[in-house]
């Protein structure tokens, strides 16, 4: 009987989060259809679906889906690329970092939306504007993430290393880099959550594609409906995307035996 | 006569703490003298300055005087022919039993092929066969200094330092480790220099057991271990070496004792 109940509350549990949708679906409805709001100012969920189907009949939601996610991949690995080996050498060498760590720390309160203006005066238009904005984006998680990886390496694995007579360039292929590796993976996974939210707002201000622009566009027509098909699409891909970099940096937490984050148990 | 492998003269280390405020006398004036193929045992309590000349030995810290001299030649820094094996592993957690092993044979340009041959044969030597594929994580703690000690091995050290590598491990699998590294002491003919805070482990071990005491880090005494091996823990020999270093650490109760219920 108890191990009946407890089957019963775990089998609730898992399907907990799909009976928070369809109460959050069922009250939208029913205010929706009790007329309290003109439906152009709040569309029904069935509107909605309805919406994203004309969106995605028109090719319009394939287009600005791909222009937004290639402009946040295009930023984020250009300041991969820029801000890991630069997390690294500033973590290795600490007069380096002190150096660079007040730059860093007023770059960084620096909402990166407010590199816009600037980013369409240099770059003009197109998709540039956009990959410079997510590049700031995506530098400053990635590179604190580099420089703490670096610090919490285990010295005395370098000392081993060292004893066995590792150089400097050993010590950093066959150490630095594969120590820091799993706590750089954590970086990349914020950076890349904050880029796909900050897309949104850049596409918003200077592009004519994306679907940031996508929502403004259909704003601009009052086409509600649109709007929230774009705000729901774009709340489901950042999902996807997170999901798909956590399932990488548990991968690699696992091969590493790192079970938290704090280093080597 | 066996010859000199180590020659500790007149070493002495301070460490300023409290920002520079106050000296720390770890060691003082240390003079002992090990010999090549020897197994010796530094032994004291905590804090006595043990790792502190273990590290001095292994090049890894400067002496504040005095010098150490491996085959003649003064120690300035660590060097691939003398290696340590620390308490806490230090594998590398990204790497599997096989690479783990295989580090130093990297680091010295080996070529592949022999890199491999040679760390399956001393992975096999710990007794470590079939595990050539895991991580370290999946690994117990004797299994983990095993391959910590493979990994030494590899390189073919001329001396061995330890700084209680058994240290964290439960009292069985530390006796078993002890049989194994004495084993492969004597099949190796290694130097080894082991650190220890544990009696009856620097007795099973040692050829000569240097007794330490702190504040200032001082050599006490140094005790000759005459048991034949493999050394029976529970014979009487054994046990009146214990009682002699007991006496050496004031540990025996002098007084008799009377009971008062
Ligand atoms: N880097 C250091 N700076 C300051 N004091 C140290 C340092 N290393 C060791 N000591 C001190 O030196 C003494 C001996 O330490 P250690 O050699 O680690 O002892 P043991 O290994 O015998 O436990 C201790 O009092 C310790 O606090
Ligand atoms: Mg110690």
């Amino acid at each position: 009987m108890m191990e009946e109940a407890r089957s019963r509350r775990t089998m609730l549990g898992r399907f907990s989060p799909f009976f928070v949708f369809l109460l959050l679906l069922a009250i939208w409805q029913i205010i929706a259809a009790s007329g309290l709001f003109l439906p152009l100012l709040f569309p029904s969920p069935v509107a909605v679906v309805r919406a994203t189907v004309e969106l995605w009949e028109k090719g319009i939601l394939v287009r600005d889906i791909t222009a937004s996610l290639s402009r946040v991949f295009s930023g984020f690995i250009l300041a991969a690329v820029f801000a890991i080996p630069l997390g690294l050498l500033l973590g290795w060498y600490a007069r380096l970092k002190h150096a660079f760590d007040p730059l860093v720390q007023i770059l960084r309160p620096i909402s990166p939306i407010a590199w816009i203006p600037l980013a369409i005066l240099w770059f003009g238009i197109g998709n540039r504007p956009a990959i410079f904005i997510i590049f700031i984006t995506s530098l400053f998680p990635i590179l604190l993430a580099s420089i703490s990886a670096v610090k919490n390496i285990d010295q005395l694995i370098i000392k081993s290393a060292v004893n066995f007579g590792a150089g400097g360039g050993d010590i950093l292929r066959k150490i630095v880099i594969p120590a820091s590796f799993p706590y750089v993976m954590v970086g990349l996974r914020i950076a890349l959550g904050i880029a796909w939210v900050i897309i949104v707002a850049a596409e918003m201000v200077g592009m004519r594609s994306g679907l940031g622009f996508m929502i403004l566009d259909a704003r601009n027509f009052l086409r509600t409906d649109m709007v929230v098909a774009g705000m729901i699409i774009i709340g489901i891909i950042g999902l996807i995307l997170d999901r798909i970099m956590l399932f990488f940096e548990k991968s690699i937490r696992i091969r590493w035996g790192y079970r938290d984050l704090k280093g080597e148990r | 006569m066996s010859r000199n492998k180590i020659v500790i003269e007149n070493v002495s280390k301070h460490f300023t703490v409290n920002n520079g405020n106050q000296r720390l006398y770890a060691l003082d004036t240390i003079n002992l003298t090990i010999n090549e193929g020897e197994f010796f045992c530094l032994l004291g309590p905590s804090g006595c300055g043990k790792s502190t000349l273990l590290n001095i030995l292994a090049g890894f810290l400067k002496p504040t005087e005095g010098r150490v001299l491996i085959d003649g030649e003064e120690v300035t820094a660590p060097n691939p022919k003398y290696v340590t094996i620390f308490q806490e592993y230090t594998l590398f957690p990204w790497r599997t039993v096989l690479g783990n092993v295989k580090f130093g044979l990297e680091i010295g340009g080996m070529a592949k092929q022999q890199q491999n041959e040679i760390a399956s044969s001393f992975i096999k030597l710990v007794q470590l066969q079939g595990f050539e594929d895991r991580h370290p994580f999946e690994l117990s703690g004797g299994m983990k200094q095993r391959v910590a000690i493979a990994r030494t091995l590899a390189v073919d050290p001329e001396i061995i330092f330890m700084d209680e590598p058994f240290g964290s491990l439960d009292a069985i699998t530390r006796m078993e480790m002890e049989e194994e590294i004495t084993r492969i002491w004597q099949e190796e003919n290694k130097t080894i220099v082991f650190v220890t805070h544990d009696i009856e482990e620097a007795i099973y071990l040692a050829d000569r057991i240097a007794i330490m005491s702190h504040q200032p880090g001082r050599i006490d005494n140094v005790i000759r271990v005459n048991l034949g091996r493999p050394k029976d823990r529970t014979s009487d020999d054994f046990l009146s070496i214990r009682d002699k270093i007991y006496d050496e650490f004031k540990l025996k109760t002098r007084k008799p004792f009377v009971y008062q219920i």
